[in-house]
């Protein structure tokens, strides 16, 4: 079949949306942008096509009528063994890598006691990873380097401590290897992980082993759907360090622009507020931009902000907004700079300042600033589409709720639970115009 | 067409000059010797401003004309700004000042260095003729405390209601009358004689008509000129120290037949990097442009295929276009209406009625903003401006912001993605309004 893809690559994150014929999402990809666009691009582009076997299996399940109320069921059960599979597989390249690095002076003599330690650490990291992709697991990323990063060091220590060897040798090969596992793509081929995560659904619910040739058939037939990648469009921060050539380029404001449009066709005002900028983008009725705003020469009260700010108070970045939506009492914050916002926090905390005042004056000092680059792109004209990282943090939503309606009255606020994916939909949708030969601003 | 070679360090690189740009590029060599050699030869120095250059007077009183804004510029040229502003912050002058005044008054502090490596004279008069820039003013008043030297101030009313009245020329002629040719004639020991000034009008005139329309060239498709970026270098000799001179004329005149002969060939701007390729957007610019990485930015643009058809920055040191010349027969009422016209001078309402009428006569796509972060003459009222010229003519504006001289505010990557997107926007457009039709 035919696809159009479109690739967001942004300053924390890299989106990828496959889109086909009829403008329908078939899947969407994200990864962590790294130092590494080209690899996260290629990542992502996987990832929307993994998503994609899963939307054709659905489709084709639900058309089949096999499972029949379970699909449901079936699919995130599907899903989470395929995560897993993928999880385990990564955690196998990692494995190797680690184990090719113990050499040199500092292992001397040691390298059998790491290199055993390794395959303890490992052995655990694997035993563990059902867990991870249990039903109702949560999980702090999704990101490969996340969840194996932080369960490796804790391995490790304590590993390295009843192995007696010093815990920085097995940072050590940890540190050289992440960067290139995480930047090879998955060796694997993706049937075969599918068939595997198939077979360990059907091995652990004995419900379906009913229904299991008829699933095999199903999901086999996704399988063999060749995506063909008929247009591709970048867009985002990393777009010109890609090998596309021009005419494979959009900017993000456009994309976003048609993006918003696209999920909100009545939308007239997009703010973004993404990792390093924050947009105010104002668009026609077909989502052609008509004027835009961004944040210039610092990207204070941008998204990174809060990522500083979860650091600092040593919080994963999706617990800030539910702790700042406990304050009543807000703290009045000026500054969004920030480098200052550390200072700035630590004063409060030693003030005796709650945590969750201090967070929803920070959230609020962030929408203020988004108020203001809006109002300079032309205001809010009803309706309103808020998109970005930012847009899932229930505490800035309620702050730009508020600020929204006491400038602006009411308007019809939107926000899409996959907003994070705005550019590279737009991007996607620029992709079906190029190659349907419509004009880049054409309707379709 | 010369190629010649940048000194720079580095891989060199072949850069792509106009003759007339080598000519001008000789005109101020040679002032600037004439500058620094000037306790030398015992000529005396004016210190003047650019909006409001009262060049023919100056030359009267056989006084050089030394433009502390150009000089500024010239050090953004040449990458030294950036050290002369942190000079001037240290010496206390704070980050959202001019970055023009910080420049200036930063070289002043490390010896007052000009672009020819030798000492720029100290001035003997400090002739400030205010033009609806406030900070001018402030400018001048720390001059005056460095050098000790005299000050003299014309002052030009705003053109708030949009028009020059008779009470206004008549206010300005009594100040030159009463204070300013007086003062000068003490300073510079010349008595003033009026016969003379004509003869310097005359000469301004004649270069003017050959400006306007090199100016006006860039109405024809393909524009065979950039009115910023190479609107820059037309500007500078009759914005700066020659507008009255015959090497004004000639090299009026000489970039006139230059510009008329792409012209008559069908073709582009000449860019540093060569011809520009096709013409792809053409665009009104409103503010001054940076100076720290000119030829940076400039390449955003001629790499896009975007050309400049007319700016508003290529108008602060007089307004031509719409008629005005220095008129000889009427030697100081012309000087006050030329002060009185400048685009610094200009209401908020005159500037949105010139660049949207620009647009228009231009057949241009839209105009961009470049708001300069340490310039308050400019920036206030420019997103206003903004809306209101989109709003008349319908066409896409875009905002971008940098510094003159303080290369901390160019940020290039930001500069570039707003840009793309911008002609992103154009292009866009083009295809909705054709898709419509």
């Amino acid at each position: 079949m035919k696809t159009f893809v479109g690739i967001d690559l942004g300053s924390t994150t890299t989106k990828a949306i496959l889109l086909d014929e009829n403008r329908e999402v078939i899947g969407r990809g994200i990864t962590n942008s790294r130092s590494n666009y080209s690899t996260a691009a290629r990542v992502a582009g996987e990832e929307a096509r993994v998503d994609g076997r899963f939307t054709l299996s659905r489709r084709a399940l639900s058309e089949s009528g096999v499972l029949g109320a379970r699909l449901d069921q079936f699919l995130a059960a599907l899903e989470r063994a395929f995560r897993l599979e993928q999880f385990l597989e990564q955690l196998g390249d990692l494995e190797q890598t680690c184990l090719r690095q113990v050499n040199g002076q500092r292992f001397a003599g040691r390298e059998d006691g790491v290199k055993v330690a390794l395959g303890e650490v490992f052995t655990r990291l694997r035993g563990e990873a059902p867990e991870l992709y249990a039903p109702g697991a949560k999980r702090k990323s999704d990101f490969f380097r996340d969840i194996a990063g932080s369960r490796y060091h804790s391995h490790a220590e304590e590993v390295a401590r009843e192995a007696n060897l010093p815990y920085d040798l097995l940072l050590n090969v940890y540190d050289k290897s992440i960067i290139e596992v995480e930047n090879r793509p998955p060796a694997g081929g993706l049937s075969d992980k599918f068939r595997r995560a198939l077979a360990r659904v059907l091995t652990a619910d004995a419900t379906f082993a009913g229904d299991a040739s008829g699933v095999q058939d199903v999901i086999q037939r996704s399988l063999d759907v060749e995506f063909e990648e008929t247009y591709l469009v970048g867009t985002g921060y990393g777009r010109v360090t890609l090998p596309f050539s021009k005419e494979h380029i959009r900017s993000e404001i456009l994309c976003h622009g048609l993006g918003a449009h696209m999920m909100y066709p009545k939308t007239r005002t997009v703010l973004d507020i993404g990792g390093q900028d924050t947009k105010g983008i104002q668009v026609d009725p077909n989502g052609i931009v008509e004027n835009f705003q961004m944040n210039d020469r610092c990207a204070a009260g941008c998204g990174r902000y809060l990522g500083y700010i979860a650091d600092e108070m040593n919080m994963g970045l999706h617990e800030l907004g539910p702790l700042a939506m406990k304050s009543d009492r807000p703290a009045r914050i000026n500054s969004t700079c920030t480098v200052f916002a550390g200072a700035e926090l630590r004063d409060r905390l030693s003030l005796g300042e709650r945590r969750e005042d201090i967070l929803a004056g920070l959230h609020r000092a962030i929408i203020l600033r988004a108020i203001s680059i809006i109002s300079r792109s032309g205001g809010v004209t009803d309706e309103f589409t808020f998109t970005g990282g930012v847009a899932k943090n229930e505490a800035a939503v309620r702050e730009l709720k508020k600020l929204i309606e006491e400038n602006y009255g009411k308007v019809t606020i939107n926000i899409n639970p996959e907003s994070i994916y705005t550019g590279a939909l737009g991007a996607a949708e620029f992709a079906r115009r190029a190659h349907l030969g419509q004009a880049a601003g054409g309707n379709p | 067409m010369t190629v010649i070679v940048t000194p720079k360090a580095g891989p060199a690189k072949q850069v792509v000059k106009d003759d007339s740009m080598l000519k001008q590029k000789e005109m101020m060599a040679a002032h600037y010797e004439r500058l620094t050699n000037a306790p030398e030869t015992g000529e005396k120095v004016a210190s003047t401003f650019v909006p409001g250059n009262l060049n023919e007077l100056i030359k009267c009183f056989d006084l050089l004309n030394n433009l502390p804004e150009v000089n500024a510029i010239q050090s953004g040229l040449r990458r030294q700004s950036g050290s002369y502003v942190l000079e001037a912050e240290k010496i206390g002058h704070s980050e959202d000042v001019c970055t023009y005044v910080k420049s200036d008054i930063g070289m002043m502090a490390k010896g007052n260095i000009g672009p020819n490596g030798k000492r720029l004279p100290d001035p003997d008069v400090l002739l400030l003729s205010y033009t609806g820039c406030f900070t001018f003013m402030k400018w001048f008043e720390l001059l005056r405390e460095q050098y000790k030297c005299e000050t003299i101030m014309l002052h030009t009313p705003y053109m708030g209601d949009g028009k020059i009245t008779k009470n206004m020329i008549e206010y300005m002629v009594k100040q030159l009358k009463e204070e300013v040719i007086p003062k000068l004639e003490r300073i510079s020991g010349v008595k003033f004689d009026i016969d003379r000034l004509r003869e310097y009008l005359k000469k301004s005139a004649v270069a003017e008509d050959d400006l306007v329309r090199v100016l006006q060239s860039a109405k024809s498709k393909p524009s065979p000129i950039d009115a910023y970026f190479g609107g820059i270098y037309y500007i500078g000799p009759i914005f700066g120290a020659f507008r009255g001179t015959d090497d004004a004329i000639d090299y009026y005149k000489f970039l006139r037949a230059e510009v008329e002969e792409r012209l008559a060939n069908g073709q582009g701007p000449v860019t540093p990097d060569g011809d520009m390729g096709q013409e792809k957007y053409r665009l009104v610019v409103e503010g001054p442009p940076n100076y720290t990485n000119f030829r940076q930015f400039w390449k955003m643009f001629y790499d896009e295929g975007a050309v400049v058809v007319a700016s508003s920055y290529t108008k602060v040191g007089g307004v031509y276009d719409f008629g005005f010349r220095h008129d000889p027969d009427k030697p100081l009422e012309t000087l006050a209406e030329y002060c009185l016209g400048v685009y610094t001078n200009r209401s908020l309402p005159m500037r949105v009625d010139m660049l949207s009428n620009y647009i228009d006569e231009y057949a241009a796509d839209g105009l961009l903003i470049n708001s300069i972060k340490s310039c308050n003459s400019f920036s206030a009222g420019q997103l206003l401006i903004m809306r209101e010229v989109e709003k008349r003519t319908g066409k896409p504006a875009a905002f971008i912001e940098s510094d003159l001289v303080d290369p901390r505010y160019f940020s290039a990557a930001n500069i570039k993605n707003r840009l793309e997107s911008y002609f992103q926007m154009i292009e866009q457009r083009r295809a909705g309004a054709r898709a419509a039709a």
